[in-house]
Order: C-alpha cells, then structure tokens, then sequence
C-alpha cells in the first residue's frame, strides 16, 4: 500500500515547456526524416555557396574535343554536347535553382501575407473582394499561371521569379486568412481588445504570431514544389534563357534529344532537382509534426 | 440540394468575371502596341491591321471587353494568328488526347493508390507503412518530366516493352473519329491496333499520376488510420465480425469521403501536369499545344487556353463539390 503511494508520489512531473519554438526545435532534432532533409538541403547550399571552389571546370566554356563523354574521372557526371562538365554545371544550376526557388517563395510568402493579413485583420467587403480576387488566381491550375506570368512578362530570372511568387501567393494568402479569422475567436484576442488594444497592434502582436506555423510548415513544402516549378519553366523553355547560366530545366531540355546515347545528361540534373525536393519536403514534414505533435502525418 | 448546387454555380460566376478580366487586360497591357507585340517578330503591316481589328483594339477598351466577353460566351476564344485556325475548332480536335492521358493517369493513381494506402493503414509504422511512405516521397518530389524520360529511358529505349512517343503506330493507320485513340482504335475493328493504343497511354499516364498517386496514397493512409480509431470500428470488432466486413462495410464506407475529394482535387494538378507530360511523350493533346503556342508567341492561343483550363477547374471543383455534398448531408447546410 505504501509502496504504490511512494510510487505516485516519484511520478516525474511534467517537464516545464520553454516555449514553443524551443520545444519545436527539439523535436525536429529528434525527427529523423527532418534531419535527413536538411542535411540533403545543406549539401546542396553548400554546393550552390562554393560552386567556384569546387567546381573543377568552368561551367560555361566547353571543350569541343572531350564533347559527349560518359562519366569518368575526369568527368564525374560526363560533359554534353558542347564539352561542358556535367557535374560543375550541376554545381552552378543549384545556384539558380535555389535562388530563384527560396526568393520566389519568399516573395509569395511576402504578398500572399500580406493581402491575408488585410482580408484576415478587416474582415467584411475587404476580405470578400480580396479572397474573390485570390479565387480567380487560384482557378488557374498549378504551373499553367506561372506559365502564362513567364509568357506575358518575358525571359529572365526576375520575371521566373514573379511569376511562381505570385502562383504561391493566394496560397499563402488564403491560409493566414483562413488562420487570422479563426483566432479572431480565441480568448487572447478578446482579452487584448478589452483591454484597448488598437487593432494593428492586435494584428501584428497577437494574431499573426500565432499564424506563423502553418506559414512556416506550407512555405517549406512549396519550396520543394518552387524548385520543380522553377525547373519545368525551364524545360518548357521559359527559363532565364541566358546560355551563360547553367539552370537544371533547361539542361535536361537540352539533352533529352540524346536520352539514347547519353542518358546520364538527363540523370545527373534529374536527380539534382529530385533529391532538393526530397530534403524540402522532408524538412517541410517533420517541421509540421514537431511544431504541432498532434498532426503526425 | 437544389439550392446548395444554385449558390455554387453563382459563386463561380465572379471567379470567371475576374478570370475574364485578367485575360483580357493580358493582351491589352502588353508593353508597346499590343498587336505588334502580340506578334511579336511575325509582325507585318497586313498582320497588325488583322490583329487590330480582331482584336477591335481601334474602340474603347470597355467596348474591347464587352465584345471579348460577348464572343466567350459564343464559345469564340480568338484565333491563332499562326495558322489562322480558331482556338475552339483545334481544342475540340487536342482535347480527346489530354482527356484519355488525364483519365489514364487517374485510374493508375486510384488504382494504385487506395490499396497502397489501405496496405499502409494496416500496420501503420510497419515495414510495409514505411516503404509505401518512402514511394509517396519520391513520388510529389521527383518532377514529371524527370520521371517521364526515365521511364521512356527503361522501358522504350533500353527494354524495348513499351512505345514512348505519340498515341498511337501511325503505321496501323487507324482513322481518328473521336480523336480518342483507344476509342478509334476499337471502332477500326482491329485488337492489334486497340492493343497499341492502350501501350502508348501506360508510360504517360504514369509519369502523368505519380504526384496525385502519392497524394492519394497518403490520404487513403490518413484516412483509414482516422476511422480504425473510431468506437463504432472497435464495437464492429467486438461484435465477432469478420475483419474483412469491418474493413469493407465499416472503415472503407467512411474513409471514403476524404479521399474522393482529394481526388476531384487532383484534376487542376493533372491538367498542369498534361504540359510537361505532353511535351516529352509528343502526345497531341492541349498540354503540348500550350507549348507549342508560347514557342511561336501565340499569345491568343496562351489567354485562351488558361481560360478553357481554369474553366474546367472550376467546373470539376464544382462537381466534386456537389457530390462531396450528396454524400455528406451536413455540408450543405454550412
């Protein structure tokens, strides 16, 4: 008898929360998957980031002699057509695969929240006109906006840019509203309004810290989507249509005439935007579990 | 249900007034003059008096719009300045393709995908649950193209199994009636040619289904986990029914739900997904034609052919809405 009351009294008492964010942190350090996906994140960043250093030939100047070659020492992934190696191309397309993929998404998040923060924040006519305006967006299916922002505005990084941010922004849009209208209701908000709160500072202070997770967690998993996008503009040949710059879409637009003789041009930058999408998704997954635990897949 | 299926279809009409304000704004706000740079370096004095008045860009722009809204609601969605032919007329003729690619991709990512997700449901965070999870990764992470040519690569260019370009052996002569080519094929009367045609639509419908297969997947997943947690499952159970009754009449019956809305939702990824699918099988559909238009800068066809997208969206959407709301009487109220 005694012996059960001593062993509820040594029952450990739960370990105080240090916030939500430290919480979140350690437990993504312990989310196996997410850590896989930022360290396949981290390789390809740091190939991006010293491309010059690593990169044994210029990516750019080919040499006609050594065109078409197969994978060797020399050439890691093979040269193509123009006796380029394949592999510092590879290097120098994470260059403006993650650039251009991080900056449009940033740029989405950036608009898309802002046109959800005013229809969330106002309410009424305000958030009816702009919600019918992110309807009209969001009836154009998938890449096909992006496709026809590219053909309207031109080639060129900035214009790839613009047109898969603003295909991500109603997105972005629609969940903070959708986050802002439903916190509007929680008892924190009505205790700061009692309290006379203006609204803004109810807005930004209280409401959209509490919006940011399912920010956080949708705008990881887009920039496994954006670096896809990013690259199927450039095999449709709407990418940055600079020979100069080596960009993943384009190089496999580009060999695909030769998948017969030489499969590996369309392998290596294949697989290059494959395994970055993986490590943003895998990232975006786990990031959604260890900050809310409840949503386990 | 008569006056839910009233309101959407009103719903959808500011959704297509936007839409048709955005296209039409698309060719007028073209830096320069718009029937010059519609044309681009196709630009002939005969061309950009052709386009003008096509276009009526000589009246005032309210009166463009009315006369541009006037000629959708015609079924005119312009003409192509390339071969002159109207959009209408080439998109009935591409449309059977993308049809029979997308309808391809969706029997092979339900097919597949709800008895994986079930398979996985079974023993969640089993070996089994672990592989299907690995496969649903690959699948949204690996770009269409990047798996349709590795496709073509195994299976047309190394095995030799199965055929990797066009529709269908245009050595079979086969004559187009519907411009489906399993149907055509079956109307010539000829297996070898129905067999063929059914070989040319396996590699592209599974490059094309691959993102809504692991979408579907983990749905199917998600879902059946939801519902094995019910009461009503564990009183089934402890009812003594067969464990294959209470997969089939107790969890299946309400995992349903979920997942065919996930898959009318499918539609919009499967028709973006048919540009790319298109362009690397060379199949005739609207997808490659979206492509070839931007390669001519046939900026019409490109408005149009967003518009006739986004309207088959909406009208998916909306269908699968309305059924959603058949099924499940508590959403028509809300």
């Amino acid at each position: 008898m005694s012996g059960r009351e001593a062993s509820i009294l040594v029952l450990p008492t739960p370990r105080a929360s240090r916030g939500l964010w430290r919480d979140a942190l350690s437990r993504l350090m312990r989310n196996g998957p997410a850590l896989v996906g930022l360290l396949l994140i981290a390789i390809f960043v740091m190939g991006a980031l010293f491309a010059p250093v690593i990169a044994p030939y210029n990516p750019t100047v080919g040499v006609l002699m050594d065109s078409m070659k197969g994978p060797s020492l020399a050439h890691l992934m093979g040269t193509d057509l123009l006796g380029r190696d394949e592999f510092s191309r590879v290097l120098y397309g994470a260059r403006i695969s993650l650039t251009v993929g991080v900056v449009a998404v940033a740029f989405g998040l950036l608009f898309g929240v802002t046109v959800g923060a005013i229809a969330g924040g106002a309410g009424g006519k305000v958030d009816a006109v702009l919600m019918r305006i992110t309807d009209v967006f969001l009836a154009v299916p998938g890449i096909l906006l992006a496709i026809g922002i590219v053909a309207w505005l031109g080639h060129g990084e900035i214009q790839i840019i613009l047109a898969v941010g603003i295909s991500y922004a109603p997105m972005f849009a629609r969940l903070l509203r959708g986050t802002l209208l439903a916190l509007r209701e929680a008892d924190y908000v009505t205790a700061a309004r009692s309290m006379g709160a203006s609204t803004p500072r109810i807005l930004l202070r209280h409401m959209l810290p509490n919006a940011l997770t399912p920010l956080i967690v949708q705008a990881t998993l887009a920039l496994a989507t954006a670096i896809i996008d990013v690259a199927g503009l450039g095999f449709l040949g709407l990418g940055p249509g600079d020979p100069r710059i080596a960009e993943w879409g384009e190089m496999l637009t580009d060999s695909a005439r030769f998948l017969q003789s030489a499969p590996y041009l369309i392998f290596f930058p294949g697989a290059a935007i494959t395994i970055s999408a993986i490590g943003f998704n895998l990232l975006g997954d786990g990031l959604r579990e260890s900050i809310d635990p409840r949503l386990k897949r | 249900m008569l006056r839910y299926i009233v309101r959407r279809v009103l719903g959808a009409i500011p959704v297509l007034f936007g839409l048709s304000v955005i296209l039409f704004l698309f060719l007028r706000l073209l830096p320069g003059n718009p029937a010059v740079a519609i044309l681009g370096q196709h630009a002939t004095p005969q061309l950009v008096a052709q386009i003008d008045t096509s276009l009526g860009l000589d009246k005032p722009l309210y009166v463009q719009y009315l006369q541009y809204v006037w000629g959708l609601l015609h079924g005119n969605f312009g003409a192509s300045f390339v071969d002159g032919r109207s959009v209408a007329s080439t998109f009935l003729v591409r449309f059977p393709a993308t049809v029979e690619l997308t309808i391809g991709a969706l029997i092979f990512a339900v097919g597949l995908g709800i008895p994986l997700g079930r398979l996985a449901a079974r023993h969640p965070n089993g070996w089994i649950d672990g592989a299907v999870t690995v496969l649903s990764l690959f699948g949204i992470s690996i770009p269409i193209f990047v798996l349709g040519y590795t496709l073509v690569f195994i299976f047309g260019v190394e095995l030799h199994w199965l055929p990797a370009v066009g529709q269908i052996d245009p050595r079979l002569n086969v004559t187009p009636v519907t411009n489906f080519a399993i149907i055509d094929a079956i109307l010539s009367g000829r297996l070898a040619a129905v067999e063929d045609a059914i070989a040319h639509l396996i590699l592209p419908a599974i490059a094309l289904g691959s993102i809504p297969l692991a979408i579907v997947t983990r749905i199917t997943r998600a879902s059946v986990i939801d519902v094995s947690n019910e009461d009503y499952v564990r009183t089934a159970r402890a009812k003594g029914l067969t464990e294959k009754r209470v997969d089939d009449r107790h969890i299946m019956r309400n995992a349903w739900l979920p997942v065919t809305t996930v898959i009318g939702l499918q539609v919009g990824s499967l028709l973006a997904g048919a540009v790319l699918t298109e362009t690397v099988f060379t199949w005739n559909g609207v997808g490659s034609w979206v492509v070839t238009a931007i390669e001519n800068h046939d900026l019409i066809v490109v408005q149009s052919l967003i518009l006739i997208f986004a309207m088959i969206f909406l009208a998916v959407n909306l269908l699968v809405d309305i059924g959603y709301a058949f099924l499940n009487p508590r959403i028509r109220y809300s």
